[in-house]
């Protein structure tokens, strides 16, 4: 239509690029300059030269904190457990829900449904005491398994297999494919995209839990990293902030580089299923 | 919404079922039904005796100052979270969604925020607004304020605020450009040859059509902001100083897990279940009704 650039957009945009941006690069900055100084309050937005911090944290991590590479392992296990775990049951049920009449079909939807609104943050107590009757405090399947049941993913996938042309099913019924065949060679190619963008929106959320591995990981052996950063700022006497700010980074890292990289699907994901 | 063509047998499906019931059943409906039990019900100090006691734990918990105070607290901590993050988001959205060069680049930068935990965000803003290293409290106070939200209780508001928004406005960024990309362009070009350009066209044209998304995003965001930012609170004030950052979800953590006072705790849960409920029933008849007409 017209030629002209867009000034008005690109300040605006440049602006909440900066926004987001700058306290990032000042995060990264931060970690590779002097503890003292920062302490001090003498925080330069010009990196020093010391990036032997990351080896440090990695191998030592802080006062009273795991190594970080421990942390991120287990970062990485409670994500991964959470989203492959959540996919896995999801897929099932919401297959079973939408393209089967069974007793109590109905029931079962109401019930999954109405875990939305129930969100750990508001069953803190019960929950504890259920997962100690279970002998699951401090344990990993304690800090991953309560986190895989909620509705979220039965949910997007009950909406995608739902959109599913009927003529497809009537194809497979036709060539002589069962239920599980079905399943395999043609419902799970199909979905690939949404189930990918759950992927991501599933690790995200598994990676950025705080209040249940808080609750139900006392051991320091269980501790996260969003945990363990939480713990290091605790120390509020002597915290050691280019630790801090290093461990931070790597706690940005493997979550910001896979909605990046599968931003495409994602935001796809995301949008299409409302919620 | 029904499928027509469907598979024949029961056995499979709820073989399908049943992993996703159970865990349903034991992490989500059992602990909800304890948590309510355990509102009407009144534990002596020991744990020993039982005692079933109707619903004086909620009249305890509303006739409380503290509570009120800190649902008053809450209230105004989601709506400030919430208007922020989706002022800003929304502004975004706009000139992001403007025929301009590099516009991908601007979403993908635009975008990553998503993935940073609450606590994280935490960090960050720690290292502009802490009292002894934060940048912008230097400059703060070079002008003359006396910056320390560690004393300061009003501050510290302030401060869990800004962290909590600025962590979801890319969400509701996302939402935002997605809901103005449906608008179909020949609106808003019949708009225009009617004479409604810019914020005419959006007062009058483009936030009108928007309704159902800021809906849904208002009811997400409240619910983020109340329960979702635990982690951005604790990492930064712990709820202090004193209470003046102690949000109904550190108050039952702080209550439950901390001083451990089981019956009230539990009363506090079943609230905050209550308040989620409504606004899950508010969102789904209003997204319902747009699903009709």
């Amino acid at each position: 239509m017209n030629n002209r650039t867009d000034w008005t957009a690109h300040i605006v945009l440049g602006l909440g690029v900066l926004l987001f941006l700058l306290p990032v690069w000042l995060v990264f900055s931060a970690s590779t300059q002097n503890p003292a100084m920062i302490g001090r309050g003498e925080l330069s937005f010009i990196p020093g030269t010391g990036l032997d911090v990351y080896w440090k944290v990695l191998t030592e991590g802080a006062p009273g904190v795991a190594p970080v590479w421990h942390l991120l392992l287990v970062s990485f296990g409670m994500a991964m457990a959470i989203a492959i775990g959540k996919i896995l049951i999801s897929v099932l049920s919401a297959y079973a829900i939408a393209f089967f009449r069974f007793p109590f079909r109905l029931a079962c939807f109401w019930m999954i449904f109405f875990t939305l609104m129930l969100p750990v943050e508001v069953r803190i107590i019960p929950t504890y005491a259920v997962m100690a009757g279970f002998g699951l405090i401090n344990t990993f399947t304690g800090l991953t398994m309560p986190l895989i049941a909620s509705a979220t993913a039965t949910l997007l996938l009950r909406q995608t297999f739902l959109a599913i042309p009927d003529e497809l099913v009537e194809a497979a019924r036709m060539d002589g494919a069962g239920p599980l065949r079905f399943l395999r060679d043609i419902l799970l190619p199909v979905s690939a995209a949404n189930i990918a963008a759950l992927f991501v929106i599933l690790f995200v959320y598994g990676w950025n839990q705080y209040l249940w591995p808080l609750l139900v990981a006392t051991d320091s052996r269980l501790d996260t990293i969003v945990i363990g950063i939480v713990k290091m700022i605790g120390a509020d006497t002597s915290v050691e902030w280019n630790r801090v700010m290093a461990t931070a980074v790597l706690a940005m890292l493997p979550p910001v580089a896979i909605v990046v990289l599968m931003q495409h699907w994602f935001v796809k994901g995301l949008t299409e299923g409302d919620k | 919404m029904e499928r027509r063509t469907l598979f024949g047998g029961w056995a499979l499906p709820a073989a399908f079922v049943l992993p996703q019931a159970l865990l349903t059943i034991l992490f989500f409906l059992w602990p909800a039904g304890q948590a309510i039990y355990g509102s009407l019900t009144r534990q002596d100090a020991f744990g020993l005796k039982t005692q079933f006691i109707g619903l004086e734990n909620f009249v305890d918990l509303f006739t409380d100052p503290l509570y009120i105070e800190s649902m008053w607290r809450t209230l105004g901590f989601c709506l400030a979270v919430t208007f922020l993050s989706m002022g800003v988001a929304l502004l975004l959205a706009v000139f992001a969604d403007r025929e301009i060069k590099g516009r991908g680049i601007y979403r993908t930068l635009l975008i990553w925020p998503y993935a940073v935990a609450p606590a994280v965000a935490a960090i960050l803003w720690i290292l502009l607004l802490h009292p002894q290293i934060g940048m912008v409290s230097h400059a703060l106070k070079t002008i003359g304020i006396n910056w320390d939200y560690k004393i300061n209780g009003t501050q510290a508001m302030l401060v869990v605020i800004l962290a909590s928004a600025w962590k979801q406005v890319s969400y509701n960024f996302i939402f935002f450009l997605a809901g103005l990309q449906s608008i179909p362009r020949s609106v808003i070009e019949a708009a225009r040859m009617d004479g409604a350009r810019g914020w005419r066209s959006f007062r009058t044209i483009i936030f009108p059509l928007l309704a159902p998304t800021t809906f849904f995003l208002l009811v997400v965001n409240l619910v983020y902001s109340a329960f979702d930012t635990f982690g951005t609170i604790q990492a930064m004030t712990q709820g202090g100083p004193g209470k003046s950052t102690e949000t109904l979800v550190v108050k039952v953590y702080r209550d439950g897990v901390v001083n451990l006072d089981l019956g009230g705790s539990s009363a506090q849960s079943v609230v905050l279940m209550l308040g989620i409920v409504a606004l899950t029933v508010l969102q789904f008849r209003f997204l319902g009704k747009r699903d009709k007409t």
